[in-house]
């Protein structure tokens, strides 16, 4: 296994259902997780629908893949960001979202949220500082 | 003749929705669904281009609100929630459907 530890960032702009890109994006995140690499998940444009809670896909004959969302943390995918003014434009907050958590090992397991909501200037920096990007 | 429009995009990534509502003449239906119901939720820039078109009936498929999460009440007022048997109505009833992908 390489020591040199990179920055890998998910980027997901695609609502969830419509097109087949959110369940990839997931997928690849899970499997990903196998390569012990720094990963965060980036939400934006029709990325953040994906996160929406209380989906239930059971009227359109579709998995529902939104509980898996809240399996990343068991694989150390812990940082999710989501993006503000995304939220805004379309008439969502953060209320809206599935509460998503992970147990901190750095701080005696203590509970914390995945998701964090960031401004589009404060996206464009964490951004800025990956070293590879995944478009979804 | 009247027309029922459909849109399945969602306003925010594709102008399908923008293009219908240029089109759609008073008299006309538009039904949202499939990623197309996000232009239903209320307190967009969809949403206001939506109220003021006068003479058109918005409707929005219930099994695609839920399945994305979308609540009813978080639904605009003048969009009438409809099941798939409404959405054959309103096939048969119209004229002719236009389909915006």
């Amino acid at each position: 296994m390489s020591e040199d530890i990179k920055k890998f960032m998910y980027l997901n702009r695609r609502a969830p259902y419509g097109t087949i890109y959110a369940w990839e994006s997931l997928e690849v995140v899970l499997i990903g997780a196998a390569f012990d690499q720094d990963v965060s998940l980036a939400f934006l444009d029709d990325g953040v629908y994906q996160l929406v809670k209380g989906q239930d896909t059971a009227g359109v004959d579709m998995k529902n893949f939104s509980p898996t969302y809240q399996a990343l943390g068991d694989y150390d995918v812990t940082k999710l960001y989501v993006e503000k003014e995304s939220l805004e434009e379309r008439g969502l907050t953060l209320a809206d979202l599935m509460p998503l958590t992970y147990e901190d090992e750095d701080d005696d397991w203590a509970e914390k949220d995945s998701i964090r909501v960031v401004s589009r200037a404060e996206m464009a920096d964490i951004m800025e500082e990956q070293d590879v990007m995944f478009s979804f | 003749m009247s027309t029922l429009h459909t849109v399945n995009k969602s306003p925010f990534e594709k102008s399908s929705m923008d293009s219908c509502l240029a089109y759609a003449k008073a008299g006309s239906s538009v039904l949202m669904y499939e990623d197309g119901i996000y232009g239903a939720i209320k307190g967009t820039g969809c949403t206001q281009k939506i109220a003021a078109k006068d003479g058109v009936n918005f409707y929005v498929l219930g099994p695609d609100l839920k399945a994305r999460g979308v609540s009813e009440d978080k639904v605009a007022d003048g969009i009438e929630i409809v099941d798939y048997a409404k959405f054959v109505s309103l096939a048969a009833e119209n004229d002719k459907v236009q389909a915006w992908v």
